[in-house]
């Protein structure tokens, strides 16, 4: 019993994580339909820059809002520079400007930071939590990190539902050209898009990096799985990525827990294929089937 | 039976809308061909002319969705031909789109708001009043606020693309086929709505369709384009009563 409400602890904390990058690819394709597969080079530029910030200020809380802004600010310069000349290419032209743009950043931070990979801070404690005796596998930066994506959905919730920039945002997404027609600046809502994506990117990338360090391409198997809880809530829905990522990170930990930490991987990629053929839709989209 | 001029036409006052030797290709193909016309304000001109007569490339190419190879485009004596399709709206010129263009994934209430983004006046209290006024035009939309527009049938989805249009406080109104797949009550329905707001708004409306005995029905003049071309410029009623006009171009 015990060990099961460990593993179900731990999957939460990593799920939220997953969660957070899963919400960042929600956030391009429902926009862009673009599958952003540099969203772990922009993490991972972000984070390295809250590396460099805490180790000059020694601050974790300095780092962590430089990493958000720098997310906000790398993914609308992406957008701008990179994106906005495919937009309206044939959807293979975004694959691979996103493929090489992913090798780019790697190759930037392999320049600046080395290859090695470098430890990086917690937000609190990692002693897990005494209760009644026990001592779970769940501490104050887990919490942290759990608190940090439900509040992170919540403003995105709170940014579309009730908001005119949400309005104009849902809209141009989902008919771009009525949207022009009432005077929606369709540019400038793809721009806030992919900030707020990568913003939640830089989220995800200082949640993680603890406990997987920070190197160039620390990231890549974090997207595998943020990709898959996006697959499996449903590519269009944010809401979906957060429940996907959850559900993900508790089969993850189950499996890690009863049948080895080396079979987690496969385990991602069947949560994939299962989907994709039983419900390609993803559990949260409703509606008329995708494309892909 | 004229052509009006872009600028001054027959009863001198200068026109809302004007476009001047528009000329409209899509690669080899010509849409319009040297289009001259005038929408006076506060009435309802009709655009009428079969299937690929060029009546929709007209709305794009004055809203500025596709810009022409020649020619101007004039809104209240200004030039509009190089603005901006997002601030075309803002300029008071506000386009419902062929095939409705309801945004079904958002709430009928939602898509209202949208359209009264633009309005620079908008205070919330302004805003409500907007769109109360949409739901007393329209009183199935009311009922359905809170609904997802995909909900709604195709009468009320054409309704609820005017009055979205009308949240922007339009001076002129660009109405693409707004009879398109709806039953003929419906249609009349919304008929009398358009007219009812050039009778107590001194709305301008521009009435593109190919249901040429509807839009006849409401409106002031009656343009006829034919592959590219005015070929009829005339008071609604005079083309109405021509026989032959209507044989040869409206088909009734």
């Amino acid at each position: 019993m015990e060990r099961f409400l460990n593993l179900t602890l731990t999957g939460v904390s990593s799920g939220v994580v997953y969660a957070a990058a899963a919400l960042a690819l929600v956030l391009i394709w429902r926009s862009t339909r673009i599958v952003n597969f540099a969203q772990g080079g922009m993490m991972m530029i972000t984070t390295f820059v809250a590396y460099s910030v805490v180790r000059s200020t020694d601050s974790y809380w300095a780092g962590f809002a430089v990493a958000l802004v720098a997310g906000l600010v790398l993914g609308a310069v992406v957008e701008r520079l990179v994106i906005r000349p495919v937009e309206d290419a044939p959807p293979l032209n975004a694959v691979i400007v996103t493929l090489g743009l992913l090798i780019f950043l790697q190759a930037i931070a392999g320049m600046i930071w080395g290859g090695e990979p470098r430890s990086f801070p917690v937000a609190f404690g990692i002693e897990g939590y005494d209760v009644a005796g026990t001592r779970l596998l769940f501490s104050s930066s887990d919490l942290f990190a759990v608190l940090a994506v439900v509040v992170v959905m919540g403003l995105l919730v709170v940014l579309f539902r009730a908001t005119p920039v949400g309005l104009r945002m849902r809209a141009a997404a989902f008919a771009p050209e009525t949207a022009r027609i009432l005077g929606v600046r369709v540019g400038r809502t793809l721009t806030l898009g992919w900030a707020l994506a990568a913003m939640v990117g830089a989220l995800a990338g200082l949640l993680v990096a603890p406990s997987t360090f920070v190197s160039p391409s620390a990231f890549d198997q974090i997207l595998v799985f943020g990709f898959a809880a996006a697959v499996l809530g449903g590519l269009d829905s944010p809401l979906g990525a957060v429940v996907g990522g959850l559900l993900l990170g508790l089969l993850l930990s189950y499996l890690s827990g009863y049948a080895g930490s080396e079979v987690v991987t496969l385990g991602a990629l069947v949560v994939v294929i299962v989907v994709l053929m039983v419900r390609p839709s993803g559990l949260f989209t409703s509606g008329a089937g995708r494309r892909v | 039976m004229s052509a009006t001029s872009g600028r001054g036409p027959v009863d001198g006052a200068a026109p809302m809308l004007a476009v001047d030797d528009l000329t409209v290709a899509y690669g080899a193909v010509t849409a319009l061909d040297g289009v001259r016309l005038g929408v006076p304000e506060g009435g309802i001109t009709a655009v009428l002319g079969a299937n690929g007569a060029g009546k929709s490339s007209l709305l794009r190419t004055i809203n500025g969705l596709v810009r022409p190879r020649t020619g101007t485009v004039t809104l209240a004596g200004e030039d509009i031909t190089r603005v901006a399709v997002e601030d075309v709206v803002r300029r008071g010129l506000a386009h419902v789109p062929e095939g409705r263009g309801v945004i079904v994934e958002l709430t009928v209430e939602e898509n209202l708001r949208l359209g009264g983004l633009v309005r620079r006046d908008g205070d919330g209290e302004g805003r409500a009043a907007a769109a109360d006024r949409v739901y007393t035009l329209f009183k199935p939309l009311a009922e359905r606020r809170r609904r997802p527009a995909q909900t709604l049938s195709g009468g009320e989805r054409q309704m609820l693309a005017i009055g979205r249009a009308l949240m922007s406080r339009p001076r002129v109104l660009l109405l693409d086929e707004p009879s398109l797949g709806l039953a003929p009550r419906v249609t009349a329905d919304i008929m009398a709505v358009v007219r009812g707001l050039r009778d107590s708004e001194n709305l301008t409306v521009l009435l593109v369709e190919q249901n040429a005995r509807s839009a006849l029905s409401i409106a002031d003049r009656a343009i006829v384009l034919n592959v590219g071309r005015v070929v009829v410029d005339a008071p609604a009623g005079e083309l109405a009563a021509d026989a032959s006009l209507r044989h040869a171009y409206l088909g009734f």
